[in-house]
């Protein structure tokens, strides 16, 4: 018998090449708009205290920007939300700077950038940022970390039978580590998702485990960005949002285990 | 929450490889910690390493996940007959119905740290053969262990600091309870690295001495490197009844400071409240709390306010650290090792290197092993960024007899 998890989705949040806000990348999901790759412009995250602010590093910036931008479309108030954070890799840049003044005849790295250095920095600076005190998830699964991040965003609405927040980013490496992880851009996908239907709810997702083949773009420029960032192998699920009609898609996941989704509009 | 029985477990730290070595270790008190001699780390600190991990030599198919982490993984996996009960479990449930959840902080930067070294002077390349999916990725340990295992079930690393091996089994208990997964791997693996050893200095938190959790004159933390691993399912009415059960978990944020603890011990306090509430206890429903206990002046002042304002000044606590050094992203797994072995040999381990107890943090902290039968427990895990988790673990059938030293 195949298990599936069913949740719905009150808000959506977004920022990578490209792709400004929900509202601009819906149009060019749908084929409205053209995808056009434009660099991320990250924005300054007006909501830490200003200390923070000063030492947050862009996976923290864009974290936070996609996040406020689903809560914000949800209507709720971060604080009490349960949140899953799944990023790829780090900070690329923060851990770059590491690795190369280990690397020196002076290896006193500050205090800033070894706290930055933690997987779970983002999550850290964003419960600082919204006051949120509840749990949270912090996952890699190198390219799979969006499906994964997912999974267990959708075991926490099942099981709690709570909201929860998933928020998944990725940033570059700079070389020489670009050599060997070729992630081009910043991009983050944020999801508030909640076990019942309300007023705000945009859509239903049943989630199950596959192994039939993963959903492609037909256009190249997505199709690329898809392979290109780890999180953007969310983005069939996000077209699929976006279309408002009834599809199943299947999202990477690990190897030949992946994801499929029964996307329905509400 | 519905308990999870874990049918098997195993740890391997500076205390030795597997439950035997740990449990000797423990029971006389053993110093494994030592003046740091790693790599060409130079600062005044003591660290707990595992002997003979370069020695392991990586499984057939494996050699592409050769770093420090996977090995260290790999030998505490082999302990104890822990991969047998794996694959067993794999075979009785499916590959596919067996997930794998664990926990590291910083995975095999090692390899990249040293790589960094032998960057072409001219072009700045890093040398050939670094692979960095298969070792420096924060995934890796999870990727080694499910290709170790031919697994196919979902899997994924939690990695938040120090409470990242504790919070796997959330996770864990999440996808057996929804129904995608039937048993999991759980666990935690973290190395010595060059990130943590200067990254803690520069945060003046390495103590000069082998770490004294609670006592008046801590200085700081020992870094340590473990590998330990549990292995969940449901549990079923034939389990021993000294067969240990996970009865409940707790999370929080503190929503306070990137590298210091709530000063009050908020949030630790809200993780130990969620995990009595999970497992449908009272405070007074444990025997022990072993305590997350760094030895760093901050973390054990904000986690004995946390602890005192839910239990009170009598719940009997120490902290093992004093023993494996502070393993990171690993304690969390090597402290429910730890756990398990104190329900079912009935004892208290006493905190090691702690002379003089704290009076200010006002805890009934245990300075020697103590025999006492015990019924349930809590092993508390905190982490930089505020991050909270604590465990409630039990014996499956209360009130029998602790088992003799000839049994494990």
């Amino acid at each position: 018998m195949t298990i599936q998890l069913t949740a719905y989705i009150e808000g959506i949040g977004i920022l990578g090449p490209g792709l400004t806000n929900w509202p601009s990348t819906l149009e060019i999901l749908t084929g409205e708009q053209p995808y056009l790759s434009l660099k991320t412009v990250i924005p300054t995250p007006e909501l830490l205290p200003a200390a923070e602010r000063r030492r947050a590093s862009d996976i923290v910036k864009l974290t936070l920007a996609t996040s406020l931008e689903a809560i914000a479309a949800a209507g709720l108030e971060a604080a009490s939300l349960p949140s899953v954070f799944s990023f790829s890799n780090g900070d690329g840049l923060n851990c770059h700077t590491i690795c190369e003044m280990l690397a020196s005849d002076d290896r006193q790295i500050s205090p800033t950038r070894f706290h930055n250095s933690v997987h779970n920095a983002a999550a850290g600076y964003w419960s600082i940022a919204t006051g949120a005190m509840a749990s949270s998830s912090v996952l890699c699964a190198f390219d799979a970390s969006f499906g994964a991040g997912l999974l267990d965003a959708m075991t926490q609405v099942v099981v709690e039978g709570s909201r929860c927040i998933l928020m998944a980013s990725d940033t570059p490496y700079p070389e020489p580590m670009f050599s060997l992880r070729s992630i081009p851009d910043n991009l983050g996908i944020a999801l508030v998702l909640a076990p019942q239907q309300n007023p705000q709810t945009i859509a239903q997702i049943k989630v199950s485990i596959t192994h039939d083949d993963a959903c492609k773009f037909q256009d190249a420029a997505l199709e690329s960005l898809r392979i290109a960032i780890p999180v953007a192998r969310g983005l069939p699920l996000l077209q699929a949002i976006a279309q408002q009609k009834n599809r199943r898609v299947v999202l990477d996941y690990l190897d030949n285990t992946r994801l499929a989704i029964e996307v329905s509009p509400c | 929450m519905k308990p999870l029985l874990l049918s098997h477990f195993t740890a391997t730290s500076c205390l030795g490889r597997g439950l035997q070595q740990t449990l000797d270790a423990l029971r006389h008190g053993r110093q494994a910690l030592k003046p740091c001699d790693f790599e060409t780390v130079n600062l005044p600190t003591f660290i707990g390493e595992v002997e003979g991990v370069d020695d392991v030599k990586m499984a057939a198919g494996m050699a592409d996940y050769n770093c420090r982490n996977n090995r260290l993984a790999q030998l505490g996996l082999e302990q104890d007959g822990f991969a047998d009960a794996v694959n067993t479990a794999a075979e009785r449930y499916g590959r596919e119905r067996v997930g794998v959840f664990l926990g590291t902080s910083t995975s095999g930067i090692l390899e990249t740290e040293l790589a960094f070294r032998e960057r072409d002077p001219v072009t700045g390349a890093l040398p050939a053969g670094l692979n960095y999916s298969k070792t420096q990725n924060t995934y890796s340990v999870t990727d080694f262990t499910r290709q170790y295992f031919a697994l196919s079930g979902p899997a994924v690393v939690v990695s938040s600091a120090c409470s990242s091996s504790a919070k796997v089994f959330s996770v864990a208990r999440r996808m057996i309870e929804a129904g995608l997964i039937d048993a999991a791997v759980v666990g935690g693996v973290d190395t010595l690295c060059l990130t943590t050893l200067y990254g803690f200095a520069s945060l003046g938190l390495l103590s000069t001495q082998a770490c004294r959790p609670c006592d008046v004159e801590r200085d700081g933390i020992s870094i340590g490197e473990a590998a330990a691993f549990a292995l969940l399912e449901r549990p079923s009415a034939n389990d021993n009844t000294r067969a240990v059960l996970l009865l409940g978990i707790g999370e929080s944020s503190d929503a306070y400071h990137m590298s210091s603890p709530h000063p009050e011990g908020l949030g630790a306090r809200i993780a130990m409240q969620e995990a009595l509430h999970s497992a449908g206890l009272a405070p007074t429903d444990i025997d022990y709390i072993n305590l997350h206990g760094t030895a760093t002046p901050s973390n054990d002042a904000a986690e004995a306010k946390g602890v005192t304002a839910v239990f009170g000044h009598d719940i009997l606590c120490s902290s093992t650290k004093g023993a494996t050094g502070h393993t990171l992203g690993a304690a969390g797994a090597v402290e429910t090792v730890i756990c398990a072995l104190a329900l079912q040999h009935g004892f208290i381990p006493g905190g090691l290197n702690t002379h003089e107890v704290d009076p200010l943090l006002e805890l009934n902290y245990q300075l020697e092993n103590r025999s006492q039968a015990l019924a349930r427990v809590m092993s508390n895990s905190f982490g930089f960024g505020g991050t909270n988790c604590s465990l409630i673990f039990g014996l499956a059938q209360v009130g029998q007899q602790p088992d003799g030293e000839s049994n494990q």
